[in-house]
């Protein structure tokens, strides 16, 4: 295991230097500068102020330079938000969007498993047709749509939670669910489908045979190996979540990491696209082993070791 | 099957019930609304709550570049002068000032009562450091230009002088020196702009890098202080005890939220948590006929820029037709339906009085109008003079929603009224958009400009043949000298000036380097307890300093 992880641990290092070095060169070739004013700035007062910047340089001299500050832990500081810290930027906005995308993951993931598995249990009954209805629509209806639906009839109209704002659990509610629908839609129909295949197999049928409650083979033997798929997705829909949604964080409010992302690129704001899309990818890379983690919890048959044998 | 489709059936039922539901559900509301319409009463609080639409990126005055930014300085600091309530500036940390005879020299007078949050007077070398801190290549200000019409500051700040020759000087604690390269008879007004504001040496020094990032690393001099200031969520506005004109400042706070969508904010009205909350299009017809609508009209100028150096746009009649050949009434009324109106001039409406006090639009009316038949006559002729029936140019445009819809409009437009012209829509991404019209790679460009300062000058330099910004290769003698004089030998008889630049502004539209389209208006709601909110027409776009709540 120790092996494992330190092996794993080799590559995550080089998949980071990987794409770092990739959304460097590729942030290079977006056109323009990262000037706030750069209409009303003459050709000659914008050279000056870049070269500044020290964005004059050649672009692999600047990757180097890039790259020795990284090695410092130093992601560099903003052009949007004139010269504040790049790491102080992400610090700040993490939180907001990490609880909201863990709420709607923990919430859509029991609904969804819930759905999911009484769907399998009720096949072709009506409560396989509901949980079915109840997953194309969500995985069909943006979460703009449910968001700004939501927001409309329960905030202003119904006045039972509010509109927006981060002020305390209450202000979650609404940004969650919204979230958690596209959740709750993906566990339930990966579940079900699982779940029938595995109820359709030997060793439940043996498991029956064997006089075992159905309340027993359920989940004992079906939900246990259904979960394989489920665990699949949940890791890189975890990070996805909690790194920011730029739709639901802007009609809630909430001070998230999502918008943030998406105006550094439109600005050209070099050091938070970089410092993002790192920050990003060393979550993915630790979603995805840790998911091979649970693999072998969940099921046995899955080894870490495995490929050895 | 059968078991299926009633199933769906049901669902549909359902489903129909949810909507209708929703659609009653509307006009409860405005009942809703008109009911809880009495509780201004409990507001006497001297309390507000705006919106703004984005977190603020700095409140360190010379890396300010930003509409957000400039409203928060505007009313959390304060220059030597700053706007009043008819948007001409009033005395601010200066008392009074002192012109020389040829325009030249400012000597401004600095009252002694001011003082930072602090408790450290506000002093002239409080503004000597701020100022040379903008010009300061080091300190990589993008605002940096807008203090080139002070000795030296240009050459400062490429780096060809030391900073201790800019024309600025602190002749004691009370009194600053200004020099100026030409006389510039806006020059106070621009002293109430957002870069110009003083900076207190020994904090600015003792924060560093930190300066301007939180609200207890920025020092204020102005009617309020950020007492509370959340990244990304908001900020917390709370009367300055230590402000000169207290007295006069009434509110005691104003809490103020980031919202970045304009459906949110809207609710956020309706249920009564903002007080003022600005409007996009599609909601101005829902909220047309209310009593607290209402509409402003910027100083910002749209129009088309068009490449001179390309044929037809070589062609001065094939200008002229472009620019009437755009039903620009029908654009802002269906388009943008927001206060905005047709532009037909190059220096807008409502924002410079001449030294008679009349407004500069009036004075010189509308110089372009919508004549499809003259459009067309010109249009052949221009055909006929080129030898050519058909022509294709391509249109720049940014690649917003809203510009999309004004470049579509363009494009039919034009096709329609000018027979054998075809046109194709480019757009690019705002910085890339830039790139190609400053290198002229382009036919047509939809563009905006907005004032630098509060003068005609700042539209009407544009289009001087030495311009960066001109960028449509137009050039006439005549129109350079009148710009020229103006700012140089007329820049002190204020009449002559004015004339001259009168004149210049019809020149332009002999030439018709641009199509003018629209000047923007802005849509918005205030509840009607807000009073004396004052709304400015350059630099910040309000100040909060006499508002108050009835």
């Amino acid at each position: 295991m120790a092996r494992y992880t330190l092996q794993r641990f080799v590559y995550m290092i080089i998949t980071l230097f990987i794409i770092a070095t990739l959304t460097f060169f590729l942030m290079k070739l977006l056109p323009g500068s990262p000037l706030q004013n750069q209409e009303k700035l003459t050709p000659e007062q914008k050279a000056l102020i870049l070269k500044e910047y020290g964005l004059d340089k050649p672009v692999p001299v600047q990757y180097i330079q890039y790259l020795g500050n990284l090695l410092k832990g130093d992601l560099g500081v903003s052009f949007q938000y004139d010269n504040r810290p790049v790491a102080e930027l992400i610090s700040d906005r993490i939180g907001p969007s990490a609880q909201l995308g863990f709420q709607a993951i923990v919430f859509g993931t029991i609904v969804g498993l819930i759905l999911g598995i009484v769907a399998a249990i009720r096949h072709n009954h009506w409560e396989d047709y509901t949980a079915t209805v109840i997953a194309v629509l969500g995985a069909s209806i943006p979460s703009f749509v449910l968001g700004g639906f939501l927001q409309y009839f329960i905030a202003v109209k119904l006045q039972w939670l509010p509109v927006a704002f981060w002020e305390g659990f209450k202000y979650t509610i609404l940004p969650t669910l919204a979230l958690s629908v596209g959740v709750i839609a993906s566990i339930a129909r990966f579940m079900r489908t699982e779940m029938l295949e595995v109820l359709s197999s030997d060793y439940i049928l043996t498991a029956r045979a064997k006089g075992i409650s159905q309340a027993g083979v359920i989940i004992k033997h079906a939900i246990r190996n259904s979960l394989i798929p489920v665990i699949t997705i949940l890791g890189p829909m975890t990070v996805n979540l909690m790194t920011g949604t730029l739709v639901i964080e802007k009609l809630f409010a909430v001070p998230g990491l999502g918008e943030q992302f998406v105006r550094s690129i439109e600005l050209n704001d070099y050091p938070v696209i970089m410092g993002t899309t790192l920050f990003y990818s060393a979550l993915l890379i630790l979603a995805v082993f840790i998911v091979d983690v649970l693999y072998g919890v969940v099921d046995p048959r899955i080894r870490l070791a495995g490929g050895k044998k | 099957m059968k078991k299926r489709f009633s199933f769906f059936l049901v669902l549909l039922l359902a489903l129909s019930t949810f909507l209708a539901a929703c659609g009653g559900g509307k006009d409860n509301n405005n009942a809703q609304g008109g009911k809880s319409g009495e509780k201004p009463a409990e507001k006497k609080e001297q309390v507000l709550n705006l919106l703004e639409s984005q977190e603020i990126p700095s409140l360190d005055s010379a890396l300010a570049t930003d509409q957000v930014s400039f409203i928060v300085l505007n009313n959390v600091m304060e220059g030597l002068y700053r706007l009043g309530k008819d948007n001409k500036p009033v005395p601010g940390i200066a008392e009074s000032y002192e012109v020389s005879q040829d325009g030249k020299t400012y000597t401004f007078k600095l009252r002694q009562d001011a003082k930072w949050s602090n408790g450290d007077p506000v002093t002239a070398h409080d503004f000597e450091f701020a100022w040379k801190r903008v010009l300061d290549p080091k300190t990589k200000s993008e605002y940096a230009y807008i203090m080139y019409d002070i000795k030296n500051a240009e050459e400062a700040n490429t780096g060809k002088v030391k900073l201790d020759q800019v024309g600025v000087k602190a002749l004691d604690d009370y009194t600053l020196k200004v020099e100026l390269k030409n006389p510039v008879p806006y020059f106070v007004g621009l002293t109430a702009f957002g870069t110009f504001m003083p900076q207190n040496e020994k904090f600015v020094k003792a924060q560093g890098e930190k300066y301007g990032l939180e609200a207890n690393t920025t020092l204020y001099n102005g009617p309020f202080v950020l007492s509370k200031w959340k990244h990304e969520q908001g900020w917390v506005y709370t009367k300055n005890p230590n402000y000169w004109d207290k007295d006069n400042v009434k509110l005691e706070k104003v809490n103020v939220k980031v919202v970045k969508d304009t459906a949110t904010a809207v609710n956020l009205y309706e249920t009564k948590q903002v007080d003022r909350v600005g409007l996009t299009a599609e909601f101005v017809d829902k909220y047309k006929n209310d009593k607290n609508f209402h509409t402003k009209l910027d100083p910002s100028l749209y129009w088309l820029r068009m490449n001179t150096k390309k044929e037809p746009l070589n062609n001065v009649n094939a200008r002229k037709a472009i620019a009437m050949a755009i039903d620009t009434q029908a654009m802002v009324d269906t388009l943008l339906n927001n206060g905005s109106i047709p532009a037909k001039f190059t220096v807008p409406k409502d924002f410079v009085t001449g030294p008679d006090g009349k407004d500069f639009r009036d004075v010189n009316g509308d110089l372009v109008n919508y004549n499809p038949d003259e459009a067309k006559k010109l249009w052949e002729q221009a055909k006929k003079e080129l030898g050519k029936d058909k022509f294709t140019l391509e249109l720049l445009n940014y690649d917003t929603d809203n510009a999309k819809k004004i470049g579509e409009y363009v494009k039919a437009q034009l096709e329609q009224n000018l027979p054998g012209l075809t046109i194709n829509i480019k757009q690019q991404p705002f910085a890339q958009k830039l790139k190609l019209e400053s290198n002229m790679q382009y036919d047509l460009s939809f563009s905006a400009w907005g004032p630098d300062y509060q003068d005609p000058m700042t539209f009407l330099q544009l289009w001087t043949s030495t311009s960066p910004h001109n960028e449509t290769g137009w050039s006439n003698a005549e129109y350079d000298k009148l710009i020229k004089d103006a700012q140089t030998t007329l820049a002190n008889d204020q009449q002559a000036r004015w004339d001259a630049m009168l004149k210049a502004e019809k020149i332009v539209f002999e030439g018709m380097p641009i199509a003018p389209l629209y000047q923007r208006g802005a849509a918005y709601l205030q509840r009607e307890y807000v009073k004396d909110f004052v709304t400015h027409t350059f630099g910040a776009d309000y100040s909060l300093k006499w508002a108050y709540i009835e």
